[in-house]
């Protein structure tokens, strides 16, 4: 597992408080992890401050699994 | 319109003293303080290093990690308190009309943490607005309610009260004429507070309104005394369960007390000191006897306002000898704050909990910390001084007042059929 992806999943579980085994890479945040709309902001605003990037409103809507998040900051994350 | 009784079936409170109602009363009888120095920042700037802080709290026994995380301390505290008066009420809202069950909670700043914490961080950033979703659901002082309210599903009327200090007794009193009313059968009722931070004690410092006895904590809230220097700053919450008494009869509860009135009243004088002859102090005690149909001598203790501050122990003492007459000398008074400290929003609740306890158990509870007297503070009241004092108390009067000039007052008596 990248760098990025274990970071990826520690945020997971400690924001939305699941087991780390449930965050999988195709897990949604909301149908699998029980994120709300709000609890998903949280996610891409502690992606952005963990790995120093801004992304974009129209990105964010984008990323709805954890895979997809990871994919995301792998590809531009510096 | 025939107005419904209504009775107290359930209490809960989270204070300096301890964390539950049991706690709580074994603290008060026995005069124990709840001040120490502040552990929750660093005071070494701030003029006042200490306060009386909620002990040995974990959150996430009351509510799972996650959503500890989203809401603000004073609601903690709020979700807290209610766990521990709805299974002392032992109601069933599975086998109850939750539609006819309402929350009305009571704070006078709200999630004062949470807005010091997020306003700090966009305040270091670069301007770009970075606040947490989280930030304003956190904050508001309604959401207590809400979140009472989803957690046990009342679906009844659901608000907040805000009246600073006063808060949480206006909260009682609307849940109270709601259910005379028979707009709602039960309400969970009370309110918390959670402003021991620097934000908070910063805030009261800059005001003068907080005791600055640094070097002896324990004897810092001492109300009526000469040496009195302000309010001790204090957290935690009070829950009741108030409800028709026909419906807690049904379901077979047990009553702890019956409340009879609520009075509500304004200085109309100025944003913090009280009114100098006690004027709205006195309306509200009048207010609250009224509309209780009781008299003067009704009333065996007062469980006043307190709170340990130069001007408002006088006006409050002058009110209390105006309205009640030769009754003033006869009746017990005392000042829990003495030991709880001053919880603003919630202290209408945790004190109307120990005037009831004070009802069932026919025990006042003392003022603590006297010890030179006040030439300003008639010397014929019976201010239980240090010690508890037994005595048959058949009704109860407890006020508290905000700043703004906010007053109200309640009253439990004795339940009888």
């Amino acid at each position: 597992m990248s760098d990025i992806a274990s970071r990826v999943k520690a945020i997971i579980v400690e924001k939305l408080g699941v087991d780390e085994n449930e965050v999988t890479p195709e897990a949604s945040f909301t149908n699998d992890l029980g994120a709300d709309s709000l609890d998903t902001v949280e996610l891409i605003m502690e992606f952005e401050k963990e790995f120093n990037v801004a992304i974009p409103d129209e990105q964010a809507e984008q990323i709805a699994t954890v895979g997809q998040a990871i994919a995301y900051l792998e590809k531009n994350v510096k | 319109m025939q107005l419904k009784r209504v009775v107290v079936t359930g209490l809960g409170a989270l204070t300096p003293l301890g964390n539950t109602v049991p706690e709580y009363w074994n603290g008060l009888v026995n005069g124990v303080s709840g001040a120490a120095m502040i552990t929750k920042f660093d005071t070494e700037k701030f003029k006042t290093k200490f306060a009386c802080e909620v002990k040995n709290f974990n959150p996430e026994d009351f509510m799972d990690k996650k959503e500890a995380r989203k809401v603000d301390p004073f609601v903690q505290y709020a979700i807290a308190a209610t766990h521990e008066a709805v299974v002392d009420s032992g109601a069933n809202f599975e086998e109850l009309n939750t539609d006819r069950i309402g929350v009305i909670w009571g704070a006078g700043i709200g999630g004062l943490k949470t807005f010091l914490d997020e306003i700090s961080s966009f305040a270091k950033g670069d301007g770009t607005p970075r606040y947490n979703p989280f930030f304003i659901p956190k904050m508001i002082i309604d959401i207590a309610a809400g979140h009472i309210s989803i957690k046990y599903g009342l679906r009844g009327p659901n608000f907040a009260t805000v009246s600073a200090c006063a808060s949480s007794n206006n909260a009682i009193i609307d849940a109270f004429n709601y259910i005379r009313l028979g707009k709602a059968d039960m309400f969970i009722t009370g309110g918390s507070e959670a402003i021991i931070n620097e934000a908070g004690i910063g805030g009261f410092n800059a005001m003068h309104a907080l005791s600055t006895r640094n070097d002896s904590p324990e004897t810092a809230s001492r109300p009526f005394d000469l040496d009195r220097d302000g309010f001790v700053a204090g957290e935690g919450a009070g829950a009741l369960i108030l409800e028709d008494l026909e419906h807690a009869k049904k379901r077979g509860a047990k009553i702890y007390a019956e409340i009879v009135g609520g009075g509500m009243s304004a200085d109309a004088n100025h944003i913090t000191a009280p009114h100098p002859e006690g004027l709205g102090a006195r309306n509200v005690m009048v207010a609250a006897l009224e509309d209780a149909g009781m008299t003067v001598d009704d009333i065996d203790y007062i469980n006043v306002h307190g709170t340990s501050t130069p001007l408002g122990d006088i006006s409050e003492t002058t009110a209390i000898v105006n309205l009640f007459g030769e009754n003033a000398y006869k009746l017990n008074i005392s000042s829990t704050k003495s030991m709880t400290g001053h919880l603003l929003g919630a202290a209408g609740a945790v004190e109307a909990i120990a005037s009831i306890m004070a009802v069932v158990n026919d025990i006042v509870p003392p003022t603590i910390n006297h010890f030179t007297d006040d030439p300003a503070i008639d010397p014929q009241l019976n201010l239980t001084f240090n010690k508890p004092q037994k005595r048959v108390i058949r009704a109860a009067l407890s006020n508290t007042f905000g700043f703004g000039g906010h007053n109200t007052s309640v009253i439990f008596k004795k339940f009888e059929e």
